[in-house]
């Protein structure tokens, strides 16, 4: 197949990608977005003729809007437009999970300091205060007490770009030291880890150590629900351990569409890159003339 | 063989390294991205935006 890998930066992820598509034959047209313009009417050149584009763009801004004129040039693109506005902002996340009925922690969004004062004392201390875009755990507050939400508070509102006053306050989840990070291909999981650190914040970007995780029927039903919840796609869905060692259960805090997997790749036992283009084939429709 | 733009140390980039890939300056510490393999070219990364991640 004839594929377009839409980037800014080549991270080790989009290496494993590369390297397993040429593996196998396929046509790989890389795409820097930072030279492209994009027209209402007519696709750039680079992209006509392609089966498939996968965006892998590292900016979320970017992601957005690209994947946006792949649909309206006609352009196949995974994740599409809609998955990517839907997990691009945690406020969109978050709506998409709770109306789908997927377990997700408690959320209030409020617009000014004063009401967000009040979301964050509702929720009692600690609480969780996070930017509505952002990734990596940066810019994540955990709130200890009433004079800390107010600096933070007064901080965004003073500094922040707008979006810093939307205030997403969320209620503290008082997780085993770890949570789980599963890499799913429209609902199907392709491997989980765990991510561990004596820090509040587990992201594998902040140090956490990762190990395999074997999910069980019931976060496997959650990562199907919310992949569904979301749009479907190639996706990175974040998973808490709730409710103490005998209870079994999760919540769903963050579903991610431009997911990492390089550090699953490592922590798994299974061929990530290989899965990830058994996928990218499928959706293409191409495994039949690819495997003759 | 290339130069590093921030401090003129030699650069070698590996035999599997990518355009847009991102590769650090061993002598200054620099972050450099590999803009053109053949010739190999060099130029300082991009800053670390906000909305960068997953």
């Amino acid at each position: 197949m004839q594929i377009g890998l839409l980037y800014s930066r080549i991270r080790k992820d989009e290496k494993l990608l590369l390297s397993e598509l040429r593996e196998r034959g396929h046509d790989v047209v890389k795409i820097d977005v930072r030279d492209l313009q994009f027209g209402l009417a007519e696709a750039p050149e680079i992209l006509a003729d392609l089966d498939l584009v996968v965006d892998r763009c590292l900016a979320t801004s970017r992601s957005l809007y690209a994947t946006q004129f792949c649909d309206a040039y006609g352009v196949p693109v995974v994740n599409s437009a809609e998955t990517a506005q839907t997990c691009a902002d945690k406020v969109h996340n978050s709506l998409a999970l709770a109306g789908a009925g997927v377990p997700t922690p408690a959320t209030d969004v409020a617009f000014t300091k004063e009401s967000a004062l009040e979301s964050i004392e509702k929720f009692g201390y600690p609480c969780v205060l996070k930017p509505v875009v952002g990734s990596w755990g940066r810019l994540m507050a955990k709130i200890d007490s009433r004079s800390a939400a107010e600096a933070i508070l007064e901080h965004k509102a003073t500094l922040g770009h707008y979006e810093h006053k939307v205030f997403y306050v969320q209620e503290f989840v008082d997780k085993p030291g770890r949570d789980i990070r599963v890499l799913a291909a429209d609902g199907d999981p392709i491997a989980a880890m765990v991510r561990s650190s004596d820090h509040w914040l587990t992201n594998a970007a902040k140090g956490a150590e990762t190990e395999e995780f074997e999910l069980d029927a019931e976060a496997e039903s959650l990562v199907k629900a919310a992949s569904d919840a979301v749009g479907g796609g190639l996706l990175g869905i974040d998973l808490m351990e709730v409710g103490g060692d005998d209870e079994n259960s999760y919540t769903v805090h963050e579903v991610n569409h431009t997911v990492e997997f390089k550090s699953l790749n490592e922590a798994a036992d299974a061929d990530v890159p290989a899965a990830v283009v058994d996928w990218l084939e499928a959706k293409a429709g191409v495994k039949q003339e690819v495997v003759a | 063989m290339t130069e590093c733009v921030e401090c003129g140390a030699d650069v070698t980039l590996h035999e599997d390294s990518e355009v847009g890939e991102i590769v650090d300056c061993t002598t200054c510490g620099a972050e450099l991205e590999v803009v053109d393999r053949h010739p190999p070219v060099l130029d300082r990364a991009p800053e670390l935006e906000e909305d960068w991640g997953e």
